[in-house]
C-alpha cells in the first residue's frame, strides 16, 4: 500500500499517556514542533505545565531528550546545552527551549534576552496559555487586558496589556521570530521547520488556549486558537533579524473580538464597554503592525 | 614550566589543563581576572572551549549544568554576591549530578558593599551538596582544579566542587606555580563519561518530577555518594602526588605528632598559622597545626584523629554563622561530640571583612587560649574594636 | 525508553536498582488516560472524508491514522484509540462532517 500523504509530518514523537488537561493547547504544541523538527532534538523545560505534562520520575512521554530546568533559566540551560553539543561534535542537534509565558516574559525574561543578545544557536519557544497555569492560573505578564485569574479577581481584573513580547525579540535583531497558533498546524510546522535551517537565536510564540484557566471547554481549544488568529487578536508572522515583518495571513474580514471573548469564562465579567475597548486596542495595533509589514 | 602567577590565574590554569569545554561566566570583583585570562586562552586557541558571555552569575550556573548534561565538560568562576545568586542553580547541579567545577573567590558579603576576604560565601552554601576545597596557596589552586574534576567526575562521585581561595591574599597574590605539563594531566585526567546524558540517540528526561516515593532515596545516594568521596579525594591526592610530586589529602598537618595545643584552620590563615606554630613552639609550646582542605565532604574521622593526641585545641574562623559561632569550629566540635577523649576546644572569630591576620595575631590568640582552662562562650573574638 | 514497558508507574523498592539522580527510563503508556472520559467518541465512518482533521488537533495523541483501500485509493482511516482518549471534544468540535458521534462513558 502507498504511504499516507498527511499536510503535517505523520511520525509522532509524543506518547500518549501524559498528564496535560483535556484539550490542552501546549499538548498539542509540542506534538507540532517535534513533528516539525524531527528527533535529533534536545530540549530543557522551565517550571511550566510541561514540568508536570511530560510525567513523573521515571518515565517521560516525549521520545526526545530532555532537561527539567529553574524558572528562570530556559534560555541560559539551552546556550550550555548547545555550547556541550557543539564541543562534543553533535553540532546538528536542534537546541530548543520550551518555556511558558511565566519563564518567559517574567521571570525569565533576562535570561532570553542574554541569549538573543547573544545570537545563541537555539530555539525558543513559548507556549503562552497568558498566565501561570501551572500552579493555578496567577496573572503573568502576558495575560491579557481585563482577563480574570486568581490574582486579578473579578472585582479588579487586570488591568495592564499583555506585554509586547514579539516587539521585545525583533528589538534584539535576532535572525527569526514567529508567531503560530495549534489551530494552524501546516503554519506552525512551517515555521518550525524553517526555524530548524536557520542559525542563531529563533523565536517562536505559540497562542496556546487552556480549559482551566480561560475557563473555557475544552473541545474549543481550537475554536478558539483560531478565533485568536482571525480576530487580529493574535496575528500569524514572520520576522527576520528583527527589521522584516511578514505577515503570514491577512485578516482581511477579521471577526469580532466578542466572538472569542464570549467563549471563555475569564472574560465573562466584561462589560460593552471593556469589550468596545478590547476591540479598539485590537484595532489599533493591528493599523500599527500593517505599517511594518514589508509591502 | 615554572610560572609567577596570581590566583585567579592559577584558576585559569588549572581549568587550561583540565580541558575544560564549556565556559560560562559573569565578572565579579575579585575574580575578573580568572575569565580574563580564560578568555584570552579560548581566543588564541591554546583551550578549545566554548565561553558563554552569560548575563548574569545565575545565567552562569545554568549553562553550565545544561552543558554538564550533555556530557561536556564544564567550568565558571564567582565570589560573594554572584555565588549567592547561583544558589539556587547550586543545588541544580547537585540534584541533576553534575560534577561542574567552580572556583569561588572568598569575599564578604554585601552590604555594605566590600571586596576583601572572609568565607560566609562559600560557606553559606555548605548544606547544597557541593564538594569544597580550601587552598592555602596557588599551586594548591591550580592542583585542585585538576584533582577536583578528576574527583567530581568519578562514577561513585558525580558531585561538583568548589576550590575556594582568600580574595586578594591568594586571587591578587603573585606566588611561583608549577605548571604541569598538560600529558601528564591527560594521564590523571581521564574524559568525562556521565552514566546518563542528553542525546537524541538515547533519549531521557531529566529531574522528572518525583513525590515521596522516590525523593528519598535520591538524597540518600547524594550523600552515601559524599561519603565515598572522601576515599576518592584520598585516592586522587595519592595519585597527583606520585605522578606530579605534590600529595593532597583531605587535611594537611603540621607538627602534631607530639603537639599538646593544636591550631585547627583553612586557607590562607592556616599558612599564616603554620609560622606561628613555630613560633610557639620556639617559645616552648608543643603547638601543632591542622588544616581543613576539604570542608565537604568534612574530614571528621580525619579530624578525630589528630584532635585526639592533643591537650587543648583553638579553631580559628574567618567566618561566622550568626546566632551561632564559626562555622569550622561547629564542623569540629560535632566531629568530636561523642569521642571519648575530647581535649577543651575553643573557637576563635577574626578576620571578618578582609581585616588582616597576621603570624603575631595568631601567636597572641594562642597565647591567650593557652590561659584559659575551658571554653567559656562560642566566640572569642580576636581583632575587632568592641 | 528501551527497557520493557511497565504497568504501572514505577517505584523503586531500593537505591540498588536506581539511576544515580532523577532520569526518565520508560514512556508514560502504563498511564491509560482513558479513565479520564465521560464521553466517549464513535467515529461514523459512513460519514467519514478521511480529512485527518481529527488525528491532527488530537493533542495525546489518541488518533492514528490507518491506510485503507478505499475505491482504490489509499486513505487514511483515523482510529481512536479509547485506553489514552480523554474526550476532550476537539475530534467532534472540529470534524466537518460531524462524522464523530459521543456516547456517555459506562461506569
Amino acid at each position: 500500500m502507498k504511504e499516507l500523504r498527511t499536510t503535517i509530518p505523520i511520525e509522532e514523537y509524543m506518547g500518549p499517556g501524559h498528564l496535560a488537561c483535556q484539550g490542552c493547547g501546549a499538548a498539542l504544541a509540542m506534538r507540532y514542533a517535534l513533528k516539525a523538527l524531527g528527533p535529533n532534538t534536545s530540549m530543557d523545560f522551565p517550571a511550566c505545565c510541561w514540568s508536570v505534562i511530560d510525567g513523573p520520575f521515571p518515565h517521560s512521554s516525549l521520545q526526545v531528550p530532555l532537561f527539567h530546568t529553574a524558572f528562570e533559566t530556559a534560555a541560559s540551560t539551552a546556550a550550555g546545552v548547545k555550547a556541550g553539543y557543539d564541543m562534543l561534535g553533535k553540532t546538528d542537534v536542534n537546541v530548543v527551549a520550551w518555556a511558558g509565558d511565566g519563564g518567559t516574559y517574567d521571570i525569565g525574561i533576562q535570561a532570553l534576552s542574554g541569549a538573543a543578545e547573544r545570537n545563541d544557536d537555539i530555539i525558543y519557544v513559548c507556549y503562552d496559555n497568558e498566565a501561570y497555569m501551572n500552579t493555578g492560573i496567577q496573572r503573568s505578564g502576558s495575560t491579557p487586558l481585563k482577563a480574570w485569574t486568581t490574582t486579578t479577581p473579578v472585582k479588579h481584573p487586570e488591568d495592564r496589556p499583555k506585554k509586547r513580547l514579539v516587539d521585545i525579540m525583533a528589538a534584539h535583531r535576532i535572525p527569526y521570530i514567529a508567531t503560530v497558533s495549534v489551530a494552524y498546524p501546516e503554519d506552525m510546522v512551517r515555521k518550525f521547520k524553517k526555524a530548524k535551517e536557520i542559525k542563531g537565536t529563533r523565536f517562536i510564540l505559540v497562542i496556546s488556549p487552556c480549559p482551566p484557566g480561560w475557563k473555557t471547554r475544552p473541545e474549543d481549544t481550537i475554536k478558539l486558537a483560531r478565533l485568536a488568529v482571525q480576530t487580529r487578536i493574535f496575528p500569524l508572522l514572520e520576522i527576520y533579524n528583527g527589521l522584516e515583518w511578514k505577515l503570514s495571513m491577512d485578516v482581511k474580514k477579521p471577526v469580532p473580538v466578542l466572538e472569542y471573548l464570549k467563549l471563555q469564562g475569564r472574560f465573562r465579567h466584561l462589560t460593552e464597554e471593556d469589550v468596545k475597548m478590547i476591540q479598539e486596542n485590537v484595532d489599533r495595533e493591528w493599523e500599527i503592525l500593517m505599517s511594518k509589514i514589508k509591502k | 614550566m615554572r610560572k609567577v602567577l596570581m590566583g585567579n590565574h592559577a584558576l585559569s590554569w588549572g581549568a587550561t589543563l583540565s580541558r575544560v569545554q564549556v565556559i560560562a561566566a559573569y565578572p565579579i570583583t575579585p575574580q575578573t581576572q580568572v575569565v580574563e585570562l580564560l578568555s584570552e586562552i579560548c581566543a588564541d586557541g591554546t583551550l578549545d572551549a566554548k565561553f558563554i558571555k552569560v548575563e548574569s552569575e545565575h545565567s552562569a550556573m545554568a549553562a553550565c549544568i545544561g552543558a554538564s548534561a550533555t556530557g561536556a565538560r564544564a567550568f565558571t568562576a564567582t565570589s560573594a554576591q554572584g555565588l549567592a545568586l547561583m544558589h539556587e542553580m547550586l543545588h541544580w547541579a547537585v540534584g541533576g549530578r553534575l560534577p561542574v567545577v567552580m572556583g569561588n573567590i572568598n569575599r564578604a558579603m554585601a552590604p555594605p558593599w566590600t571586596i576583601w576576604t572572609e568565607q560566609n560565601d562559600s560557606l553559606s552554601q555548605r548544606d547544597t551538596g557541593w564538594m569544597q576545597v580550601y587552598c592555602q596557596n596557588n599551586q594548591e589552586v591550580l592542583d585542585s582544579v585538576i584533582q577536583a574534576y578528576k574527583v567530581s567526575e568519578n562514577q561513585k562521585v558525580l558531585l561538583p566542587t568548589m576550590i575556594v581561595l582568600d580574595a586578594f591574599v591568594l586571587s591578587h597574590t603573585m606566588e611561583v606555580v608549577e605548571i604541569p605539563e598538560q600529558e601528564k594531566v591527560d594521564e590523571y585526567l581521564p574524559p568525562y563519561n556521565p552514566p546518563y546524558k542528553l542525546d537524541p540517540k538515547e533519549p531521557h528526561a531529566f529531574g522528572g518530577l518525583t513525590g515521596p516515593d522516590g525523593y528519598f532515596e535520591l538524597r540518600y545516594m547524594i550523600q552515601e555518594a559524599m561519603e565515598e568521596a572522601k576515599n576518592v579525594w584520598k585516592e586522587t591526592g595519592k595519585e597527583f602526588g606520585e605522578l606530579f610530586g605534590r600529595e593532597y589529602g583531605l587535611i594537611e598537618t603540621y607538627r602534631v605528632d607530639d603537639a599538646d595545643f593544636l591550631i585547627i584552620s583553612s586557607a590562607t590563615i592556616a599558612s599564616t598559622a603554620r609560622v606561628a606554630v613555630d613560633v610557639l613552639r620556639d617559645k616552648g609550646v608543643k603547638a601543632g597545626l591542622l588544616r581543613v582542605r576539604v570542608f565537604r565532604p568534612f574530614p571528621s574521622e580525619e579530624v578525630r584523629d589528630v584532635v585526639k593526641g592533643v591537650k587543648k585545641a583553638v579553631v580559628i574562623d574567618r567566618n561566622i554563622s550568626f546566632g551561632a559561632s564559626g562555622i569550622f569550629y561547629q564542623e569540629v566540635k560535632a566531629a568530636l561530640y561523642n569521642e571519648e577523649h575530647k581535649p577543651p576546644v575553643f573557637g576563635i572569630i577574626t578576620g571578618l571583612g578582609g581585616r588582616d591576620v597576621r603570624v603575631e595575631d595568631i601567636v597572641e590568640m594562642s597565647e591567650d587560649v593557652l590561659k584559659r582552662e575551658k571554653p567559656e562562650s562560642d566566640i572569642i573574638w580576636k581583632g575587632v574594636r568592641v | 525508553m528501551s527497557q520493557k514497558e511497565p504497568e504501572k508507574k514505577v517505584v523503586f523498592s531500593s537505591v540498588k536498582e536506581m539511576p544515580p539522580m532523577a532520569v526518565s527510563l520508560w514512556s508514560m503508556r502504563y498511564n491509560k488516560t482513558g479513565s479520564w472520559r465521560n464521553l466517549r467518541p464513535i467515529i461514523n465512518y459512513e460519514k467519514c472524508v478521511y480529512c485527518q482533521i481529527c488525528w491532527k488537533f488530537c493533542p495525546e495523541p489518541a488518533i492514528s491514522l490507518e491506510p485503507v483501500e478505499i475505491d482504490g485509493k489509499v486513505k487514511p482511516k483515523p482510529v481512536i484509540d479509547y485506553d489514552y482518549c480523554k474526550g476532550c471534544g476537539i475530534c467532534w468540535t472540529e470534524c466537518p462532517t460531524n462524522a464523530i458521534e459521543t456516547v456517555e462513558e459506562e461506569k
